[in-house]
């Protein structure tokens, strides 16, 4: 039971490498929060400093009201789940599972119940006495998941627990975390690279990039109102249409102008893109806000093009085109018919249109 | 598989390996012959007629019941055992201690140090033996089993760590992370999930080790001088030769009983020690 | 959720608690195995050093004579002919031993029946104590009762007795045969280990292309095993270029102090003399030899590491 505190979070590597950069981050008592980004953004060293297997080189970072910078991992009262699951190949399921429990000396009698007990939930029950070889992969991590859940700690860690399985189990898996999480109430921090198990996990959601926090929020927070670029790119799939745009007035009305290509700017936008008159912007729309345009679509969000490749997937239709210089998707209804190099019309969700800033890459 | 013709096979693998079986085996069946050959038999030139070398019609026991009975041979077989096993688990220890010093824990000057202790490893006992009998004299261990245990591990802890360093590499670091979490000091991650998950390392390592020490001659020679104190290889080369009379049953029951020891504990384990064997020249 | 864990702090020692700094317990864990090598490496290592410029006596302390006793060694036949040999007997051994060595481990690296037995029983001669086995050999090439001068004899090749270990260029190579014999399986079993890393398909594709069995050896074989071959190569000369068990009960340097290696000479002057100083300038002539090809082998390893 505890909130996790970090503050001006810093880790330099020896050979100089900066992982993380002043991070700042509140999780709340019994939050589940997911920090997400790709390869190298600083995301799992942040979660290993939390734990106490990286040196933090500046900042602090507390648990409940202690400042933990100097305390051991093993003084932290967290459970870890790790990628590659970390079973002791030696020990049986239930010397596993109990193994945490005896080094901080609980009575036998409670450890056992404490394991049952975590078994049971986990449905692990008849494999107790196995040894991890003899597990499949669902399994171990099931295990993994039960060494964590017996020792009922403040707060767990999970680095990429999932990435490990098939896309199947993985999908399986995330919703009986997400369910044991309900149940459990610990505060939760979880790592991973893929934004769908960040976007159904999470209670909220950090976005990492190259060391920095690109923007925290809830999934749908991140989904509708992308605080830069990379996250509206990074969240959603398929990603984020994105385009080179001037910003022109005619007539005095703004439009988006790019290579055979002119949207009106949409009146929520007006104000702040008129600061950019003249100047370039990057306009950014997502497949599923594009549609086959009918009569009764205003002409300033339409354009025409020509489509490339028709990829259907059954519950939907994607169609990459391209449009203003840039290769784009559009997702739309799978009852339309279009074959691919038709010539067709699209229609652009004013609502959801985004500007970003071309050098910053922030939203606008 | 590439295919080859019968007579080619014979010819290339057969007979090839036929003669490195007996170019290798050989001089163990002659140990064998001799020590089991009345004396009557044993000395007759190679010329004689009757000279029958590879077999013997009246094999006898009187060579080893000459062993055990004029020498201290038993005793000589149970200090070698001891030594080897006392100096195998010392360094064992050290070499389990350092080799995960070494692969695991970030400190100023590991790097260097894992040189060093390569550079001991290459370090020949013959370079070192004159100046070491003296320090061993002057600690008065000279004539104890102190002496050998002590010295032997100088060759015995490099080998280790270098071996042991190479396996925990290659144990999952976050075993210990975990053990770490779970409440373990790094200490006690160490001794209750590293050690057991690299037995058979450590296997390989001891069996590797306990082999080399059984083997060892010249500190033993120079630093043992009383009979019943002395090692197998000692034993056999300093009291079975009297003077220029060599007493060939005898020494050659006397090489066959030192090698059995060793040749058991080998075969028992000849997968350790192959993994220990290659492992000694992984860079 | 139910309460924490009994006593969460202070479970543990202070002492243990302390070992929690990496580098404080790096150096408890060092410390064993680092004095141990200290006191019996290091320290008579620079025993050595000064020893070879006194004229130290067992029982006599000597005193400081600069390079004298490096001097008289060089102007010793003995070490002079003691060094020649042990290049000689390094040299050849270890080319035997090599090709010897490949020839068995590309034998082993066939599949066979009796396979696991056949390569147990090959590493014999190297786990067996060298001296035990040395002296079957010494009686195998006893002048009189010599099993091969009867073999020779009785199948027609000589008419008189082979001088096997009395004659002193006839030693030393009845010495680099016997010190074959006991190498060779230690670079069988590490060239066979290497060798079990190549991939077969390798060699498919190279049949496959029409390459003859010596072809495949030297453009497939031959070029990836030599990293492992340069190692093992290393280990051997300074083993060898060592050795002292081998002539120590073969030949006892003799006939005529011909057969002697820097260690035996050295054993002889420095122990059974009881010159010790001169005895410690005689191992001291291995030294430059050893270092550089540990220096050639780490320069060796630093350069794998940074591919």
């Amino acid at each position: 039971m505890a909130n996790v505190t970090i503050r001006d979070l810093n880790k330099n590597y020896d050979n100089g490498f900066h992982a993380v950069k002043d991070v700042n981050l509140e999780i709340r008592d019994k939050e589940f929060v997911v920090l997400v980004g790709p390869s190298g953004c600083g995301k799992t060293t942040t979660l290993r400093m939390v734990a106490g297997l990286e040196e933090i080189t500046s900042g602090q970072i507390l648990i409940g009201e202690n400042v933990v910078n100097d305390l051991p991992p093993m003084d932290r009262n967290i459970a870890m789940v790790f990628q590659n699951y970390a079973l002791y190949p030696h020990k049986s399921v239930y010397q596993n599972m109990a193994f945490g429990l005896q080094m901080r000396k609980y009575p036998q009698q409670e450890i056992e119940k404490r394991v049952r007990e975590a078994a049971d939930i986990l449905g692990i029950g008849p494999l107790l006495d196995r040894k991890p070889r003899q597990l499949s992969g669902g399994q171990r991590q099931r295990v993994a998941v039960g060494r964590a859940i017996v020792r009922h700690p403040e707060v767990f860690l999970f680095d990429e627990p999932l990435s490990n399985l098939d896309a199947q189990l993985r999908v399986q898996m995330r919703v009986e975390l997400k369910r044991l999480h309900e149940r459990l109430e610990t505060t939760a921090i979880y790592v991973t690279h893929d934004q769908v198990e960040a976007m159904t996990l999470g209670d909220r959601v950090v976005v990492m990039k190259d060391g920095w926090v690109q923007q925290v929020g809830e999934p749908l927070e991140l989904y509708g109102k992308p605080a830069n670029r990379f996250v509206a790119g990074f969240i959603g799939s398929p990603s984020m249409n994105f385009v080179d745009v001037i910003i022109n007035e005619l007539g005095g009305a703004l439009y988006a102008e790019a290579q055979m290509l002119r949207l009106s700017v949409p009146p929520q936008h007006q104000d702040r893109v008129r600061a950019h008159l003249g100047g370039r912007l990057t306009l950014g729309v997502r497949p599923e806000a594009l549609r086959l345009a009918s009569g009764a679509d205003p002409a300033g969000y339409c354009f025409d093009t020509a489509v490339d490749v028709v990829e259907p997937l059954g519950n939907e239709i994607l169609l990459n085109f391209r449009a203003g210089g840039a290769p784009m998707v559009a997702r739309v209804d799978p009852a339309v018919r279009v074959r691919a190099h038709e010539n067709i019309r699209l229609a652009v969700d004013p609502a959801r249109v985004h500007f970003f800033d071309e050098k910053s890459a922030a939203a606008i | 598989m590439v295919i080859e013709r019968k007579w080619k096979k014979w010819l290339m693998f057969y007979i090839p390996m036929a003669v490195f079986i007996v170019f290798t085996l050989f001089p163990f069946y002659w140990m064998a012959v001799t020590a089991m050959r009345p004396d009557g038999e044993l000395y007759r030139t190679f010329r004689q007629a009757n000279a029958t070398p590879f077999w013997t019609l009246e094999p006898t026991l009187e060579h080893f019941k000459g062993l055990l009975q004029t020498t201290a041979f038993p005793q000589w077989l149970w200090n070698t055992m001891l030594i080897a096993v006392v100096s195998t688990i010392i360094s064992l220890i050290c070499g389990m201690f350092a080799g995960y010093a070494l692969a695991r824990l970030k400190f100023r000057g590991s790097e260097f140090l894992g040189t060093i202790i390569f550079i001991t490893y290459l370090v020949p006992q013959t370079l070192l033996f004159i100046p070491l009998a003296d320090i061993i004299r002057n600690m008065q261990l000279g004539n104890t089993p102190w002496a050998l245990m002590l010295t032997y591990p100088t060759f015995l802890i490099p080998f280790c760590t270098w071996l042991l360093m190479g396996y925990f590499k290659t144990i999952p670091r976050e075993l210990e992370e975990c053990a770490r979490i779970d409440g373990a000091t790094r200490f006690g991650a160490m001794i209750r999930i590293i050690f057991p998950v690299a037995i058979p390392g450590i296997l390989s390592a001891g069996i590797f080790a306990f082999t080399l020490s059984w083997n060892e001659f010249i500190y033993a020679l120079i630093f043992m001088s009383s009979a019943e104190l002395k090692t197998v290889p000692v034993g056999v080369v300093s009291e079975l030769i009297r003077g220029d009379i060599f007493f060939w049953g005898q020494l050659m029951a006397g090489a066959l009983l030192g090698s059995i020891p060793v040749a058991l504990v080998y075969s028992f384990f000849v997968e350790y020690y192959v993994t220990g064997l290659t492992g000694s020249v992984k860079g | 959720m139910s309460a924490a864990a009994p006593t969460e702090r202070g479970r543990v020692s202070p002492l243990v608690r302390l070992l929690e700094s990496e580098s404080v317990l790096a150096t408890a864990l060092l410390v064993p195995g680092v004095l141990i090598l200290v006191l019996f490496i290091a320290y008579p290592f620079v025993m050595a050093l000064w020893y070879s410029l006194t004229s130290i006596r067992v029982g006599e302390a000597g005193q400081f004579v600069g390079l004298a006793n490096f001097a008289k060694a060089w102007n010793d036949t003995i070490f002079q002919t003691a060094f020649k040999n042990t290049v000689f007997y390094t040299f050849w051994a270890t080319i035997f031993k090599l090709a010897l060595g490949m020839w068995l481990a590309l034998l082993l690296n066939r599949s066979f029946r009796f396979k696991r037995i056949v390569r147990a029983s090959m590493l014999l001669p190297f786990i067996i104590p060298t001296v035990l086995s040395a002296f079957a050999w010494r009686w195998m090439f006893d002048p009189t009762f010599s099993v091969m001068n009867w073999v020779l004899y009785h199948s027609g090749v000589i008419t008189d007795r082979l001088p096997f270990l009395s004659d002193g260029d006839w030693a030393m190579w009845c010495a680099v045969a016997v010190n074959t014999w006991r190498g060779m399986p230690f670079f069988a079993i590490t060239l066979l280990a290497g060798l079990q890393t190549i991939s077969p398909d390798l060699h498919e594709a190279a049949a496959l292309d029409g390459a003859s069995a010596w072809h495949r050896f030297w453009h497939v074989t031959w070029p990836l095993l030599l990293p492992v071959t340069l190692v093992v190569v290393v280990f051997s000369v300074i083993q060898t270029f060592s050795d002292f068990q081998l002539i120590y009960v073969l030949t006892g340097g003799g006939p005529a102090n011909s057969t002697h290696l820097i260690a035996t000479y050295a054993y002889q002057v420095g122990v059974a003399s009881g010159l010790l100083g001169e005895g410690a300038a005689l191992s001291l002539f291995m030294f430059p030899v050893l270092f550089a090809v540990v220096w050639v082998q780490l320069r060796y390893m630093k350069r794998m590491e940074g591919h």
